[in-house]
């Protein structure tokens, strides 16, 4: 059922692995409402693999359960082809998987260094008392993560808001900043929510340029919701198209685009 | 290390001076950048070798003796290397603005046919595979940072490191190639190739030899003292020339540090941090941290504001005086000293200008009050006049002898006369010696006895012997009726408004001066933002009622001092426009220096011109732009024009 074997090449020529993390038939409902019906689909290692569809369509759900922080009532979620257990999100985050939110949710008191250091939180170690004192392993520790944490930094180029509190930066550079706390955490998976939602040209083709170079440098598999086709159609290596909670197309984004139910779902058909 | 160095004792090379560097400041630093929020330090030891790493590796790449390494990048350690690797391996240097769009770029490279490229990172090496199509010499390309880059094809791509590394490797096989390369270096061999950033027409390859490079990195440093002690912050163009002098002709005379920023919009933190006692900025830097500094004093509370005022009053009375060492009362210079506690140390701690012991601005007029204000917190901030063809240094200022006005006394070794058309010419020790490829120009600018002429006009003062500079010569014309139009020196007057970023004036051959004039985002944002003027873009706060107001009053009272000078009175602005978009270099406006190419803006813009002589009270017009990118766009708007008030030189003439 899961061959962890098999990978494909995408039209770059970069080489997709197996299957990191497999949705099998998942049902989420809230009360009455069914967010998310009878849903499948595959996550490959280093691909860039987006969700799409209209609003309401359940994809923020859908990277919810992805994350750990719905359960659904139906269905399995295997990740490195084991059976995940129900599991609190911080649990999630500790087998290496990352977010960012579609609402912005930093410290907005906290330096930007500081915001990104919380990306660290899982790696680290030391107890309450040593970190408190700031002794012996904790001090070392610290060292240990700002080196990662400056590389990101360095990355992603926030170099000259290194200080400054989160609250006084522009929109476009807060996303910036989430995704660095994210990549802080050196995810083997990582989850965007609306990376680009928001976001003029010009800071959309900065987003994209560093989410390729995330994927391309630390060979990071993402998968991203993103309401942008443009965006979308260029950036990822395959498409799951939902609509009303179902899944209506998966592929690549020329087979999705030629979809007769996505372009329906999009463009509206008539209902006689 | 046992090599001959025949050259060392000599010092007549870059390769020499590192060497000699090397022996005698080994373990002292000679560059510092800041990465991943800590500053690296490499010590003049460790440089040596890396540049020979490079060098080696260079060879090994099959560098010959002769061929041209093209740098493009932001100031970083790795890159100054470069220039010295090259030079050690018997090729030439040339610098290029990082800036530059591709299609420049490819002017300059097919110009000086570099089979070499080194570049900082995957931008650059985007734009030079753009153009490699018209470079029929280029064979490799070497990058320094690989993010993003590991797609790319590696035929003739190369890692910065890579090379170093196979240099390091081939060392055995190619050591002996390197020390004779290097001991054939002399002082008349050509030690850089910077192209000149060309107001008029297409950019000049300045040669320049070893002899004037050094030479003038020499008398410049005795000149103020410079030792192996400074600190320096390196953030200027590596193309353009005083960047050249300052972090690696002086920097290895002296063996000082030269000290590179994280990235460009972290310099005025690294400023900070690093807090240089040799700083280098053209006009336009100072003119922004005083903005800056304005416009945050504006939000500080009572009490800070006003101690701020008090004592910046006071230091604008005596603070010049007692940097130049003139006689100053026992009583104010205690009260400079209070102020200075209070005021002007955390002032300049802050501006990262607490440790300057001689700063210079050049390239540009600097406004008298700037200019003034960081004399007066004591910070001994000069001005030097000079040119790439000089090697920077014509004429500069001595310590006790600033003004705002001139430009100083001619530089060492350094011989000036003054032709009957009032233009300035020099021959100096750093006289270049040629426009590569280009003996006519060469010829032209350059005369059998090594008088270079300048192109700009000026004079020399009878009393203090100091050099005042009116204008480029060829922008000096004459108006319809025969007046004399000097649009530099209006236009200076109207850039010293912190509102006004840039003014072009037009009116050669015309019975009346007309301007265009570009608003400073920065200074009428923060205005406009305390004024509760809502605005969306540059072109609606450039086109506001009340911004326009505002300038036509600077306008007006820029006419009212033009007009007491009877020579130049016919150049006061008759009418004015704030234009829709800042010029700039991308669309060939500005040239990469951020100098006005006049001729293009008066074609460009022919029809606001048009308009501003034809009384028409507005004009619609449209302006292609260039993004970075490349990409083309284009803006409509429609200008207000505006009448401004001139005065009469008659009148004026009668009331005396």
């Amino acid at each position: 059922m899961l061959d962890a074997s098999e990978g494909y090449v995408t039209e770059d020529g970069r080489q997709i692995g197996g299957v990191v993390m497999e949705m099998k038939n998942i049902t989420l409902r809230f009360g009455g409402v069914v967010a998310i019906k009878d849903i499948s689909f595959d996550i490959r290692e280093g691909e860039i693999r987006a969700i799409i569809g209209p609003n309401g369509a359940g994809k923020s759900s859908m990277l919810n359960v992805i994350s750990g922080f719905y359960i659904p009532q139906e269905g399995e979620v295997f990740f490195h082809g084991k059976k995940r257990p129900q599991m609190r999100p911080y649990e999630v985050a500790r087998q290496g998987i990352a977010r960012t939110f579609q609402n912005i949710a930093l410290f907005e008191g906290m330096s930007v260094l500081d915001n990104v250091m919380t990306g660290r939180l899982n790696h680290m170690k030391s107890g309450l008392f040593s970190q408190a004192l700031w002794r012996g392993k904790a001090e070392q520790e610290e060292t240990e993560n700002r080196e990662i944490v400056e590389k990101v930094i360095d990355f992603l180029e926030i170099q000259h808001i290194r200080k400054t509190p989160v609250s006084r930066l522009p929109y476009g550079l807060k996303k910036r900043v989430e995704l660095a706390r994210a990549l802080a955490a050196e995810p083997k998976l990582l989850l965007l929510d609306e990376p680009m939602a928001g976001m003029n040209v010009e800071e959309k083709e900065d987003m994209s340029r560093f989410i390729l170079d995330v994927n391309d440098e630390f060979g990071t598999t993402i998968a991203l919701i993103e309401h942008d086709m443009g965006v979308v159609m260029d950036l990822s290596d395959r498409v799951v198209v939902m609509d009303y909670g179902k899944k209506i197309g998966d592929g690549t984004p020329d087979e999705v685009r030629t979809n007769q139910d996505v372009i329906d779902a999009y463009l509206g058909v008539s209902h006689d | 290390m046992a090599q001959t160095q025949s050259g060392a004792e000599g010092k007549q090379s870059l390769p020499a001076l590192l060497h000699r560097n090397a022996t005698r400041f080994g373990s002292s630093p000679a560059y510092r950048e800041k990465e991943f929020g800590i500053w690296q330090t490499w010590t003049w030891s460790q440089t040596e070798k890396e540049i020979e790493a490079l060098a080696l590796g260079l060879i090994n790449l099959g560098v010959n003796e002769g061929d041209f390494i093209a740098i493009i990048g932001r100031n970083r350690p790795y890159l100054y290397w470069a220039m010295v690797a090259a030079q050690s391996v018997g090729a030439v240097p040339v610098p290029l603005y990082q800036d530059a769009n591709a299609e420049e770029m490819a002017y300059v490279l097919q110009h000086c046919g570099a089979r070499f490229v080194i570049v900082s990172d995957q931008e650059q090496v985007d734009k030079v595979i753009e153009v490699q199509d018209q470079l029929h010499q280029f064979e490799h390309l070497i990058y320094l940072d690989p993010r993003g880059l590991r797609k790319y094809d590696h035929h003739t791509l190369h890692q910065y490191s890579h090379v170093q590394d196979q240099g390091r490797a081939a060392r055995d096989e190619w050591i002996t190639d390197l020390n004779a390369r290097r001991d054939k270096l002399t002082y008349d061999s050509t030690c850089v190739m910077l192209y000149t950033s060309g107001t008029t027409g297409k950019p000049k390859g300045v040669v320049l030899s070893n002899r004037n490079v050094i030479e003038s990195a020499k008398n410049a440093s005795d000149f103020d003292k410079l030792t192996d002690k400074e600190d320096i912050l390196s953030y200027l163009p590596m193309a353009w020339v005083g960047d050249f002098i300052f972090s690696v002709g002086q920097a290895y005379w002296c063996g000082f540090c030269v000290n590179c920023p994280e990235s460009a919009d972290t310099m005025m933190t690294d400023l900070r941090e690093i807090g240089p006692t040799y700083f280098f900025a053209p006009p336009r830097v100072f003119e922004t941290q005083l903005t800056n500094v304005m416009i945050r004093m504006e939000d500080a509370g009572a009490l800070k504001k006003n101690m701020f005022h008090k004592y910046m009053e006071h230091a604008k009375k005596v603070g010049g005086d007692i940097l130049d060492g003139n006689p100053v009362s026992t009583a104010d210079r205690m009260k400079y000293a209070i102020g200075n506690t209070l005021v002007y140390g955390p002032l300049k701690d802050t501006l990262g200008l607490g440790r300057v012991r001689v700063g210079y601005t050049a390239g540009e007029a600097i406004g008298p009050e700037i200019f003034e204000f960081y004399r007066s917190l004591g910070i001994n901030l000069k001005q030097l006049y000079g040119q790439t063809e000089a090697t920077v240094f014509i004429t500069v200022q001595p310590d006790g002898e600033v003004r705002a006005d001139t430009v100083g006394v001619p530089a060492p070794d350094v011989e000036i006369k003054i032709d009957d058309s009032g233009e300035i010419h020099y021959r100096s020790p750093g006289t270049f010696v040629e426009y590569y490829k280009n003996p006519e120009s060469t010829a032209s600018t350059k005369d059998a006895e090594g008088w270079v002429a300048t192109g700009d006009a000026g004079f020399f003062e009878e009393n203090s012997g100091h050099l005042r500079i009116i204008d480029r010569a060829k922008d000096v014309g004459k108006m319809a009726d025969g007046a004399m139009f000097a649009p530099k020196y209006v236009e200076n007057k109207l850039k010293f408004y912190p509102d006004i970023l840039e003014a072009v004036l037009f009116g050669n051959g015309k019975d009346r001066c007309v301007a265009f004039i570009n608003i400073d985002l920065t200074a009428v944002g923060n205005w406009a933002e305390r004024n509760n003027i809502a605005y969306a873009s540059y072109q609606e706060l450039a086109g506001h009622p009340k911004v326009l107001d505002t300038i036509q009053s600077h306008v007006e009272t820029v006419n009212k001092s033009v007009a007491e000078d009877p020579m130049l009175s016919g150049c006061q602005v008759h009418r004015f426009v704030v234009l829709h978009k800042e010029l700039d270099a991308d669309d060939g406006e500005m040239t990469r220096t951020r100098k006005v190419r006049r001729r293009i803006v008066e074609d460009k813009f022919a029809d606001i011109i048009g308009a501003l002589y034809d009384g028409s009270p507005e004009i619609s017009t449209t302006t292609e732009v260039t993004y970075e990118d490349g990409r083309k766009g284009s803006i409509s708007a429609t200008l207000d024009i505006r009448d401004a008030a001139v005065s009469s030189v008659a009148a004026k003439l009668a009331a005396e």
